[in-house]
C-alpha cells in the first residue's frame, strides 16, 4: 500500500493538467469541483499509504520510491524519488486534507470571478508543487517543490493583478523569498561537496565537522526564514494578503509558510551538531514570535491581523526547533494549520458576508448575522489564544516546554508572546462578532479601488442584500469541520504519558538521536501549563476590558505597531535605495563608458569612409586609368624579380 | 622570309596598347566599348598564337570562352549604352559621374 505515495502529487497533478486544457469550458463552478475531487484523491491516497507505513515496524518506516532517473552527470546521481516515513506521510495527510477543504471553500468563495477556472488551476498546481516539496527523498527533488510553490504564491497573490499593490505584493513575495533560496541553493552546493550526495538520508546519516555543519543548517535557516517569513525576511507576507482570502489561508497560513519548518524538520541531524546553529534558529523564533505578535495587537485590517499572527506563530515553531523539539514543531504545525486555516477562512466568510469590507473598525455584532462563522471563528480563536482544551495549548505547551530547557529567557519571550496572542485575538473576535454594528453607519464600497467591484457592490446593495449574510454552505462545511479538528487536535499529543504522545511515539523513528528528550519532573510541566494558561486568559480579559465597551482606542494602537516598526520604511532606506543607486551607477557606465566604445567604433568607420570617398570620382577614366596603372606596376614588379 | 610566332604578338601587343589607350583617352562611351573588345581580341590572338607554338590547344579552347564571355559582356554593355542614350542625348563618359563619393 506504499506505493499509493506516488499518486498523492499525482491527483493534484492531474487536475492541474485537466483544467489547463479544459478548465474554461468547465466553468464555474465545474472547474472548482474537479479541482476539489482531485485533492480528495490526494487525501485518500495519503490516508492509504499512511495505513500502509503503520503495517510496518517502527523503525523500518523509511520507504524510498524512485521513479526514474533524473539527472546522471559525474557523481551527481539525483533520482527523482518520493520518501515515504512518517515525517512525510504526516505532512502530506494535513497538506492534502487541509488543501482538500480550502479548495472546497474556493469553490463558494471564487464564484462569480472572471477567472475562476485560472484561480484551480494554480491551486492545483500549488497543491502538487507542495508535496513534491515534502514527499522529495533529496534536497534537489524538494527544491523543485520549493520553488514550484514560490511561483504559485506569486501567481496568487497577484490573482488579481488589476490591483496594483495585489501586483506590487506579488513581487514583493517573490523578491524576498529569492534571498532566502540563494541560502537552500548555496546549502545544497555545500553538502554536495562535503556528502557528495544529496540525498536527506545520507546527509543525516553524515558526521560532518562542526564548521560545516554550523554553515549547512544556517544557510538552509536563511531559506526556511525566507520561505517562512522569520525575522528579518518576513514583510513579504503581511502583504501577501492582497491575495484571495483561501489563498491566505491554504498558503500564507497552512502549508506553504510551514515548509521552513518542515524543511529543518527533516535536517534535524545536521541541526544537532551544529549547537550555535540551533541557538540562532531559537533566538530568531522567539524574537520574531515576539514582534509580530506585538504589531498585531494594533492592525486594523482583519487578514493583516491574521498575517501577523502567522508570523508569530512559525515563530514558535523554529523557537522548537532551535530547543530541539522538532516533534513540538510538527505538532504546532499541524494544530496550527487547523486553526489558522479555520480563522483564515472565518475572515474570509465575514469579508464575504460583508461585501469586501476588511476593517475591522468597520464591523461588529456580526454573530447574529453568521451564527456558523461566528461559532467556528470563536472556537478557532480559544485554539490560538492556548486555552485548554483546545488544541493551541496543548501544541504550544510543548514548545514553551521545551524553550524553557533551552533557556528561560526564551521561554519568557515566548510566554509573552502567547499572551499578546490571547490578547490581539481577542480583540479581533470582539471587534469582529460583538459590540455595536458598526458596518451600519459605514457607506460599502468607498475603499473599494476598482469601479467593477464598487459596481458589484453596488448591485448586492440594490437587491437589498445590504445586511450581512451566511456564507453558502461549501464555505461553512468546510469551517465545521476545520473547528472540530481545532477543538481536538490536541489530542494527537497529550503529555499524560507515553501511550498518549501518539505523534512523538510516531514521529520518534526520524528524528531518532536528533531530538532532544529533556526529563522534566511533573511539577515543572504543571507549573508552567499553569502559567501559560495564566498568561493566555490574562490577554484574554486585558483585551476584554479594554475592547468590550470601545472600538476605538488610540491609545492602545501606537502608531509605530500600526507601520509594524516602519519595517517597509527600513528596507526602503537600507536595501531599496542603496539598490537603486547602484543599479542607476551601473546604467551611467552602461549609457557612458559601454555605450561610448560601441559609438566610438561607428563614429571612427564613419570618419575615415567620409576621408576615403573623395577617391570615388565617378568618372570611368580615372577607374581605367588605375587599373592601367596597377597593372604596368605590377607587370613591372613581375619583370623587375625575373631580372633580378 | 617566315613569320614566326614573334609577329603575331607583337601584332596582338599593338592591338592591346591602341586599345587601352584609346580606352583611357576617348571620351564617348561607344568608341571606349570598341576599345575594350580590340583589348580582348589582341589578347585572344596571343592565347591562339602561344597554342599553336607550344602546340598545346588549351589556348585554342580558352578563346572560345572569352568569345562568350565578350559577346556575353557586349549585350550588357550595349544594353546600358542604349539606356544611357535614350535618357541623354550624348553619350559622354564624363557627364556619367553620379557614382562620384
Amino acid at each position: 500500500m506504499l506505493d499509493a505515495a506516488v499518486l498523492i502529487p499525482l491527483f493534484p497533478l492531474a487536475g492541474f493538467a485537466t483544467l489547463l486544457v479544459f478548465g474554461r469550458r468547465l466553468g464555474d463552478p465545474l472547474a472548482g469541483w474537479v479541482a476539489t475531487a482531485a485533492m480528495g484523491g490526494a487525501f485518500i491516497s495519503a490516508c492509504v499509504t499512511f495505513a500502509g507505513l503503520l503495517e510496518v515496524e517502527g523503525h523500518d518506516r523509511h520507504d524510498v520510491q524512485t521513479l526514474f532517473t533524473w539527472i546522471h552527470t559525474g557523481p551527481l546521481d539525483v533520482d527523482a524519488s518520493l520518501l515515504v516515513d512518517p515525517l512525510s506521510i504526516t505532512m502530506a495527510l494535513f497538506v492534502t486534507g487541509v488543501g482538500a477543504l480550502i479548495h472546497l471553500y474556493s469553490v463558494g468563495y471564487m464564484h462569480g470571478d472572471p477567472r475562476y477556472s485560472k484561480f484551480f488551476v494554480y491551486l492545483n498546481l500549488f497543491a502538487f508543487s507542495m508535496l513534491i516539496l515534502v514527499l522529495g527523498s533529496n534536497m534537489l527533488v524538494s527544491f523543485l517543490g520549493w520553488e514550484g510553490v514560490g511561483a504559485c504564491s506569486y501567481l496568487l497573490i497577484s490573482f488579481w493583478f488589476e490591483r496594483k499593490t495585489a501586483a506590487t505584493a506579488g513581487k514583493k513575495a517573490f523578491v524576498t523569498n529569492r534571498i532566502g533560496d540563494v541560502g537552500f541553493l548555496l546549502a545544497m552546493f555545500l553538502v554536495f561537496q562535503t556528502v557528495g550526495s544529496l540525498d536527506f538520508a545520507d546527509l543525516n546519516e553524515a558526521s560532518l565537522a562542526a564548521g560545516t555543519a554550523t554553515a549547512i543548517a544556517l544557510l538552509l535557516f536563511l531559506g526556511a526564514c525566507g520561505k517562512s517569513a522569520q525575522l528579518p525576511l518576513y514583510v513579504w507576507l503581511p502583504d501577501a494578503m492582497e491575495g484571495p482570502t483561501p489563498v491566505s489561508a491554504l498558503i500564507h497560513a497552512a502549508t506553504m509558510v510551514t515548509a521552513g519548518v518542515y524543511l529543518m524538520a527533516r535536517t534535524a541531524p545536521v541541526l544537532a551538531q551544529a549547537p550555535d546553529a540551533a541557538t540562532v534558529v531559537a533566538v530568531v523564533g522567539a524574537l520574531t514570535a515576539l514582534v509580530a505578535a506585538t504589531i498585531a495587537c494594533a492592525q486594523n485590517d482583519i487578514k493583516k491581523v491574521l498575517a501577523y499572527s502567522t508570523i508569530s506563530q512559525l515563530g514558535f515553531m523554529f523557537l522548537a526547533v532551535g530547543s530541539g523539539a522538532y516533534v513540538a514543531a510538527i505538532f504546532h504545525m499541524v494544530t496550527h494549520a487547523f486553526f489558522k486555516a479555520l480563522l483564515f477562512l472565518g475572515a474570509g466568510s465575514v469579508i464575504h458576508g460583508l461585501h469586501h469590507e476588511q476593517d475591522m473598525k468597520r464591523m461588529g455584532g456580526l454573530r447574529k448575522f453568521m451564527p456558523v462563522t461566528a461559532a467556528t471563528f470563536i472556537v478557532g480563536w480559544l485554539a490560538i489564544a492556548g486555552i485548554p482544551p483546545f488544541a493551541g495549548f496543548w501544541s504550544k505547551d510543548d514548545i514553551l516546554l521545551a524553550a524553557f530547557h533551552k533557556s528561560p529567557v526564551l521561554w519568557a519571550i515566548g510566554i509573552v508572546a502567547a499572551l499578546l496572542t490571547a490578547y490581539y485575538m481577542t480583540r479581533q473576535v470582539i471587534l469582529v462578532f460583538f459590540g455595536d454594528e458598526r458596518w451600519r453607519n459605514a457607506p460599502h464600497g468607498d475603499h473599494v479601488e476598482d469601479a467593477e467591484e464598487a459596481q458589484h457592490a453596488a448591485d448586492e446593495i440594490a437587491r437589498g442584500a445590504q445586511e450581512p449574510h451566511e456564507s453558502p454552505w461549501v464555505m461553512t462545511a468546510p469551517l465545521v469541520v476545520l473547528a472540530a479538528l481545532a477543538a481536538i487536535g490536541g489530542g494527537l499529543n497529550l503529555p499524560f504519558g507515553h501511550q498518549f504522545e501518539v505523534l512523538h511515539n510516531f514521529l520518534h523513528p526520524v528524528f531518532g538521536e536528533a531530538l532532544v528528550d529533556n526529563d522534566s519532573s511533573g511539577v515543572l510541566i504543571l507549573t508552567l501549563a499553569v502559567l501559560a494558561v495564566a498568561g493566555a486568559v490574562g490577554g484574554l480579559l486585558a483585551a476584554r476590558g479594554s475592547w468590550w465597551t470601545s472600538a476605538d482606542r488610540p491609545s492602545l494602537e501606537p502608531r509605530i505597531l500600526q507601520r509594524a516598526y516602519a519595517a517597509d520604511e527600513i528596507v526602503d532606506a537600507v536595501v531599496v535605495r542603496p539598490g537603486r543607486a547602484v543599479a542607476d551607477a551601473a546604467a551611467m557606465v552602461d549609457s557612458r563608458a559601454i555605450d561610448g566604445a560601441v559609438d566610438g567604433v561607428a563614429a571612427l568607420a564613419q570618419a575615415s569612409g567620409q576621408r576615403l570617398r573623395v577617391a570615388q570620382t565617378g568618372y570611368v577614366r580615372n577607374y581605367a586609368l588605375l587599373i592601367a596603372a596597377g597593372t604596368a606596376a605590377t607587370l613591372a614588379w613581375v619583370v623587375f624579380r625575373t631580372i633580378g | 622570309m617566315t613569320v614566326g610566332v614573334e609577329w603575331y604578338l607583337t601584332l596582338a601587343a599593338a592591338l592591346f596598347t591602341i586599345g587601352a589607350v584609346g580606352l583611357l583617352v576617348r571620351r564617348n562611351v561607344l568608341v571606349m566599348f570598341m576599345c575594350v573588345e580590340l583589348m580582348l581580341n589582341a589578347v585572344n590572338l596571343t592565347f591562339v598564337s602561344f597554342a599553336r607554338d607550344l602546340n598545346d590547344i588549351g589556348g585554342q579552347a580558352l578563346v572560345f570562352f572569352v568569345m562568350v564571355v565578350a559577346a556575353a559582356e557586349v549585350v550588357v554593355g550595349l544594353g546600358v549604352i542604349v539606356a544611357i542614350f535614350r535618357r541623354r542625348a550624348g553619350a559622354t563618359a564624363d557627364d556619367l559621374h553620379v557614382l562620384k563619393g
